[in-house]
């Protein structure tokens, strides 16, 4: 019996999106990233429509973390508080393929600095690495509109993704985010219906849709994992079928999220559960893994030891 | 493929002889597109209509089982290529390896320790769900020792891993009843190794290094009489097996292509236990029903178990948590209560800030039918009658000396009416639940 042909043709793709500026684009950047491309789902088809390999965005904090668990803090022990000395461990030591520093600092809660620290930090890190930055904010509305803005006028022309903006609060930044020639990260809590809608606020105040990540929310493995996964295939087979509001590459959280785990943190687990310092590197890179068989683009992460694990497997699949 | 009432009704002896207990042939095809009634109760269907009513009836991906008792597993019968179109019904066995080459206390201690890899999430019992024999020494009665050996140490269903017809036919004596899965045939000793699988009534692997060579094996492994036939893709890089393993899925999903109608079985390659788990999540979510790893490492096997309860979770029905109070850390009558819903995703959520702010504490879980703060309030399934029914169904009065709850910042809106309700005082929490560990150190105290 003749095997049959599997003709999986699709009409769209996902959107290609370059980070980061070099000299001849305006930027400082000594590398830029691109992402996307793929014209099939996942391990669809033929290995030349996967498109381009998804990369690694290891988180930098712009305080100390004080809730870190001990097997997270320890890699990182010399230079947390440190940004610059942080930022260029992940891309020196690591390999990171970008830098995301992560606005905790500036929430009312965690900190409460002011524009001019975060601008600083901002300045220190694009002068210290040469790879593109994500630059996202607190969460705290207000708190983002009044700081995030000028971390974007900081690193204006650098091409850097920023957000992240929400259907209730995203004019401030995604205007200056235009201005700047930034990239913008939409962000839905878990539900398709809002992903579009945010695509379609933003693009109506004239911001590119080539320009936008999509950020879905992130469950951690064991934590919600498979509502992010779902969504991100249905992203996926609605960007194929030619949906131009659907068809941007995808952002997880994955580092925050993972570490948020009992699974990952819990020092006196039950017997049986193995050592906590191979726990939760192994259950960041789970988590990852995971997501990037539902097509993620851009993986923010913690852990040498889990980035390690993920770049191989990224390597292997994208040869 | 699905039969239509018509294309059914064409093989039916159209006498409408009513002695099926319907009034018409039509009528009868239509019941039996249903699957509402069944064939048999037409005693003049001709044989030929038979067997092609029952290979249409087949589902396009075949069920396998192996093991025996209570700890038989099965792999297959998937119908979708996304979870989210259906949902996954057979959760992935993992499986981990045993060298023929242990002896002794080596070899018991590896059984033990794949015995021991058990763990309980959600209430639910996970572990590792096969053990696989390899005939690493190339011997057939080293192969039967250690097949011996597993059978006895483990209830854990068996695979038997050997391109060696005689290493087969030796472990296979060893293990009868426990109705081991043969790994794997070739097309060299198909011949060979299916007749093992006959006598013995085990289930065989089908083993080459591409789909058009599994599927000319598949089906000369059928031809010998053996229907539980599971595959397997050998000596390709990870990369040709993943893109492989989907054009496998779809072919027997979407094309119903017989020949790759059965489940899937991969062995991971792997030089560290990270690689190992990193390859088989991959495995587990981009198509493999059975995955086989040399690493018994607890820490990447309860990620990796985790993994197949998440990817093989209903999508189409919210995971809940039981509606009670749950106690974290060890509260007393003086500790914070505070209420949320029974989204699974809302509690885990809450619990894991809760037991990070190192606040003991009770939380008081309200039956929302499975869903979020926000989507419960908006749809009425949250509402102050309820809350007060459930503190008094909970008995928080005898829990707690005090008269105060916590909410949920996002239904602040509620706090009146449900302090008229239950006469507690209402303290609103924080809209974001990872604002919780720093509202019950400062706020509560």
């Amino acid at each position: 019996m003749p095997v049959p042909e599997v003709a999986d043709s699709f009409s769209g793709s996902v959107t290609k999106i370059t980070l980061g500026a070099a000299k001849a684009g305006g930027g400082t950047r000594t590398s830029t990233i691109t992402v996307g491309g793929s014209r099939n789902v996942v391990y669809g088809g033929a290995p030349d429509n996967a498109g381009e390999r998804p990369v690694i965005a290891m988180d930098v904090l712009d305080i100390c973390p004080d809730d870190w668990p001990d097997a997270l803090v320890e890699p990182y022990k010399d230079v947390l508080g440190n940004p610059v000395a942080w930022a260029k461990k992940c891309v020196n030591e690591f390999g990171a393929d970008l830098i995301c520093i992560k606005f905790d600092g500036i929430h009312p809660d965690k900190g409460d600095k002011d524009a001019e620290q975060a601008v600083k930090v901002t300045q220190d890190v694009l002068k210290a690495v040469g790879v593109p930055l994500v630059l996202w904010g607190s969460g705290n509305a207000d708190k983002d509109n009044q700081v995030m803005p000028k971390v974007s006028q900081a690193a204006k022309g650098e091409n850097c993704l920023v957000g992240t903006v929400t259907q209730d609060n995203y004019k401030a930044l995604t205007a200056i985010a235009l201005a700047d020639g930034h990239c913008l990260i939409t962000h839905a809590p878990l539900d398709i219906n809002i992903a579009k809608q945010i695509n379609i606020l933003v693009s109506d105040m004239g911001f590119p849709l080539e320009k936008i990540v999509t950020f879905q929310a992130t469950g951690a493995l064991g934590y919600g994992m498979e509502y992010a996964y779902s969504i991100q295939e249905r992203q996926r087979l609605a960007a194929l079928g030619g949906d131009k509001m659907m068809a941007m590459p995808v952002i997880c959280d994955v580092g925050y999220e993972a570490w948020r785990a009992k699974e990952a943190k819990l020092v006196d687990a039950p017997a049986g559960w193995g050592t906590v310092q191979d726990r939760g590197p192994m259950w960041e890179a789970t988590t990852a893994i995971c997501l990037l068989q539902a097509g993620a683009n851009i993986i923010r992460m913690r852990h040498p030891t889990a980035v390690a694990a993920v770049k191989n497997f990224i390597q292997q699949i994208w040869q | 493929m699905a039969l239509t009432g018509l294309d059914i009704f064409k093989l039916l002896p159209k006498t409408n002889c009513k002695k099926c207990g319907m009034p018409t042939c039509l009528a009868f095809a239509m019941q039996l597109a249903q699957k509402k009634a069944k064939l048999d109760k037409c005693p003049d269907v001709s044989e030929e209509a038979k067997q092609l009513l029952a290979a249409a009836a087949a589902p396009p991906m075949r069920l396998v089982k192996f093991g025996s008792g209570d700890n038989q597993v099965q792999a297959g019968q998937e119908t979708a290529l996304f979870r989210h179109e259906d949902k996954f019904y057979n959760p992935t066995v993992l499986a981990a390896t045993i060298s023929d080459k242990l002896t002794g206390t080596e070899l018991h201690n590896r059984i033990e320790a794949i015995n021991a890899l058990k763990f309980e999430r959600i209430g639910t019992k996970i572990g590792a769900k096969a053990i696989a024999v390899i005939n690493e020494s190339g011997l057939a009665d080293a192969f039967a020792a250690a097949a011996a050996a597993v059978k006895n140490q483990s209830k854990l269903a068996i695979i038997l891993v050997s391109d060696s017809p005689q290493a087969i036919a030796a472990a296979v004596s060893k293990t009868a009843g426990a109705m081991p899965l043969i790994a794997s045939a070739k097309m060299d000793t198909a011949e060979a190794i299916a007749k093992i699988a006959k006598e013995n009534n085990c289930p065989v692997v089908a083993k080459a290094n591409s789909i058009e060579a599994i599927s000319q094996l598949s089906e000369k492994i059928k031809a010998q009489g053996v229907e539980d036939i599971v595959l397997t893709l050998d000596g390709m890089n990870l990369r040709d097996q993943m893109f492989n393993l989907s054009r496998m899925r779809v072919l027997s999903l979407k094309k119903v292509f017989r020949p790759m109608g059965y489940p899937v079985i991969s062995f991971v390659k792997g030089t560290s236990c990270d690689q190992q788990a990193a390859i088989a999540t991959s495995l587990i979510c981009k198509y493999s029903n059975i995955v086989v790893v040399d690493t018994v490492e607890p820490g990447a096997w309860l990620a990796m178990l985790t993994a197949v309860m998440n990817i093989y979770s209903d999508p189409q029905k919210p995971v809940q948590v039981e509606p009670k109070i749950y106690p974290v850390g060890e509260p007393n009558e003086n500790s914070p209560l505070l209420f949320t819903t029974n989204f699974s995703l809302t509690y885990y959520t809450v619990e894991s800030d809760v037991e990070a702010s190192r606040v003991p504490s009770y939380i008081l879980v309200v039956d929302t039918e499975g869903t979020s703060v926000l989507t419960a309030y908006s749809g009425d399934k949250l509402n102050e009658k309820i809350v007060a029914e459930a503190m008094k169904k909970f008995n928080t009065e005898n829990l707690v000396k005090h008269r105060k709850l916590i909410i949920p910042g996002y239904v602040a809106v509620m706090s009146g009416k449900l302090e008229e309700a239950t006469g507690w005082e209402i303290m609103v929490g924080p809209r974001e639940s990872s604002m919780l560990p720093k509202y019950l150190q400062e706020v509560w105290k």
